[in-house]
């Protein structure tokens, strides 16, 4: 079997679905001739046809809001956003319309539809192309937030969230989209949603993260563990609503916390993480919990994105510092 | 993939527009243009429309007086705006899907939308949106002109999937100064897709008049831009708004692409019964555009044309008003939903991460 890439995964699982759920279809801009800017959707048109792979106007609102008005109507439309940046004015689709439907229909009427966007820093991509803003979505209720770390993952996590019969915004890592290779079974197995995956047991200190991010963390848990430090590393993947079940037990093991995302700090999905940590789990805690994240600046141009972005030395320093408190 | 060539082209006129109005009723009732219809001399077709409207407007009546005596929440009247629901219901099928603004309900009733559903969703019960009978139509669109979208969605499910229906959007003025608005246009054109909308244009967006929301001639000519075929009509008329309606839903069914009717009206009432428009428009303005009353322009109609007499008409008044007293009556006896209703409908199946907020709201457990 030939090792693929992230970004081929998320391929491999559109064509998968496409080729086996006549009322999947995928929209957005360049996602049909061109295959996607990110070449995610390469291939689909010609095997599906242009009213299947519909290349859209330059319209975010309305792609997200077609989408909605799709689903209605039992198709299950993935949207592709071509990049985070331009993704907000679909917060008001998103919020207003496609998560609370099924709610304020009491179950007349439902959005199963995926959201997908590229995002996150670390590609040297122009303005508005780089920053992580996944809290904006994962605060909706009714929603679904996912977030893939790996080939295997995109694809399992992909064919789920589009057999999801609620909305799902699934975000896209772009920076390794293309940095690691994984044979993925391509059998039409979805993983679940909803739960972490823990990519590394350990036993010392528990480190939860999420996409590009899982790379720098395991990176530090491996250095770590040349001094004899055993980390546990959770990849929470589905951010919303989020299995602190598998958190908590993991910090109940562990005694201590750090958490690490490329998003600003405050109001970031970790803070989140932190407070149910701190309400359910004080009492396993050995030392204070810790964040590493992206300043609560304006994500600087590419010349210093790597200055913003939290570092394999800056995990590891924080890790230690964790580890000397008690 | 067809691109002009422009190389060549000579300097000069490259796009013209016009739009057209239409009206068959004076706001006596008189006919100032014929032919009429074929259908505008049949009570079977016109008596029905008639008292739609009528009904419209003791329902109305009733939810107000619910609202005044603290038993409804905030709601949005269309006292003078009977016609358009009447006429844009009446010349959809029943499999077409209605994506309705908040102030269409002659339109919802007409499709089976009852009234006790109506108040109780403007009673603050989300069951009233859980429609019994149009399945598929949309709850009504609170964001203002996000619903545009929605329409041109569900006009792509139906044209892929070959199905002869159409997807009617009603919306107001202010609504057509929203980018989703136009978004929703583009698309619907780019896509020829089978979708009609309709703007009834009550010339003011709460405090705002039509002058200060947009400098356009019409808001029809809005839909010119986006390649979307447009008129505009007395929204007063129910026979010209009928016979526009009509034509429009079955040009856009048949596979004409998608259609916009600017309907001209004006709201009578307030903007919702928590605004005072006498803070930003005069009473005289208002006094004077009693004499357009859709309902008043019908009735003197279907007299003249001996297809109504007084004794059918005091009749169906009273009709409606019972069926209105009804409504009330159910609403006011359908007891509260559970607290815990608010996360039975969250998701297909509740997360295992929101069980703990659920059982602490039963009160079966204190903590978050
Ligand atoms: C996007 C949005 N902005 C503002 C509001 C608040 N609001 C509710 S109705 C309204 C005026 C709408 O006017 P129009 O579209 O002409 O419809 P009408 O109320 O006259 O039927 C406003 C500003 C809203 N509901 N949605
Ligand atoms: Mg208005």
């Amino acid at each position: 079997m030939a090792e693929i890439t992230l970004v081929e995964a998320v391929n491999q699982a559109l064509t998968w679905e496409m080729s086996h759920n006549e009322n999947v279809l995928v929209l957005g801009e360049d996602v049909g001739v061109d295959g996607g800017v990110f070449r995610a959707t390469v291939g689909l048109l010609e095997k599906f046809g242009d009213e299947r792979v519909l290349d859209s106007p330059l319209s975010e609102t309305l792609i997200s809001g077609a989408s909605v008005g799709m689903a209605t109507q039992g198709l299950i439309p993935i949207a592709e956003i071509q990049f985070m940046g331009f993704a907000y004015s679909t917060i008001d689709q998103i919020l207003n319309h496609a998560a609370r439907m099924r709610n304020r229909t009491r179950g007349r009427l439902s959005c199963p539809m995926v959201l997908r966007a590229p995002f996150g820093g670390g590609i040297r991509a122009p303005e508005h192309h780089s920053e992580s803003t996944e809290a904006l979505f994962a605060h909706i209720p009714g929603l679904r937030v996912v977030i893939p770390s790996s080939p295997i993952r995109a694809y399992g996590l992909l064919l789920a969230a589009i057999r999801d019969p609620d909305p799902v915004v699934f975000l896209e890592p772009k920076r390794i989209y293309r940095l690691a290779k994984q044979e993925v079974p391509n059998n039409g197995d979805a993983l679940p949603l909803d739960v972490c995956f823990v990519l590394r047991p350990g036993n010392d200190i528990s480190v939860v993260t999420w996409g590009a991010m899982t790379h720098e963390v395991m990176a530090a848990a491996e250095r770590l563990a040349d001094q004899d430090v055993s980390v546990e590393v959770i990849d929470v993947a589905t951010i919303k609503p989020l299995d602190m079940k598998t958190i908590l037990e993991s910090v109940e093991k562990t005694g201590r916390c750090v958490i690490v995302h490329e998003a600003a700090l405050s109001g970031g999905w970790g803070a989140e993480v932190a407070a149910q940590v701190a309400e359910h789990g004080l009492l396993d805690l050995l030392a204070p919990v810790r964040r590493v994240t992206g300043y609560d600046t304006v994500m600087p141009l590419y010349r210093l994105e790597d200055e913003y972005m939290p570092s394999t030395d800056r995990i590891v320093n924080v890790i230690n510092e964790v580890l000397e408190f008690a | 993939m067809h691109i002009k060539n422009y190389t060549h082209r000579h300097s000069g006129k490259v796009a013209q527009f016009e739009v057209r109005f239409t009206r068959y009723l004076d706001n006596k009732g008189n006919v100032v243009n014929t032919p009429l219809p074929s259908w505008a001399n049949k009570s079977d077709v016109l008596i029905p429309l008639y008292k739609n409207m009528i009904q419209t407007r003791k329902f109305d009546q009733a939810a107000l007086n619910l609202q005044r005596t603290g038993r409804l929440g905030t709601y949005a009247s269309p006292l003078g705006q009977e016609a358009i629901g009447a006429a844009v219901a009446s010349s959809m099928w029943a499999e077409d899907v209605l994506v309705p603004s908040y102030r269409e309900f002659g339109a919802q009733m007409w499709r089976g939308v009852t009234m006790t559903e109506l108040l109780l969703y403007w009673g603050g019960d989300e069951r009233g949106s859980d429609y019994q009978v149009p399945r598929e139509d949309f709850p009504v669109s609170i964001p203002v002109a996000s619903h545009c979208c929605h329409a041109t969605g569900v006009a792509y499910a139906f044209k892929l999937r070959k199905q002869k229906r159409v997807a009617v959007c009603c919306l107001g003025d202010g609504a057509t100064s929203k980018g989703d608005f136009y978004e929703s246009l583009n698309a619907a054109a780019a896509w020829h897709v089978p979708a009609v909308f309709i703007i009834s244009n009550n010339q003011w967006a709460i405090s705002i008049p039509l002058n200060k929301q947009t400098s356009a001639q019409t808001l029809a000519q809005k839909a010119i831009a986006a390649g979307v075929v447009n008129e505009q009509v007395d929204g007063n008329d129910l026979i010209a708004l009928r016979a526009v309606t009509e034509r429009a839903i079955d040009e856009a069914r048949f596979g004409e692409g998608p259609r916009l009717i600017e309907a001209l009206t004006y709201r009578l009432g307030d903007h919702t019964t928590a605004d005072d428009a006498s803070r930003y428009r005069s009473q005289a303005e208002v006094e004077e555009q009693r004499s357009n009353d859709p309902i008043l322009r019908l009735r003197s109609y279907l007299l003249n044309a001996g297809l109504l007499t007084e004794a059918d008409e005091s009749e169906l008044n009273q009709e409606c008003e019972r069926n209105a007293a009804a409504a009330v009556e159910q609403y006011l006896a359908t007891p509260p939903q559970t607290a815990r209703s608010m996360f039975d409908y969250l998701y297909a199946h509740l997360p295992d991460s929101l069980r703990r907020q659920r059982d602490a709201l039963a009160g079966q457990q204190c903590d978050g």
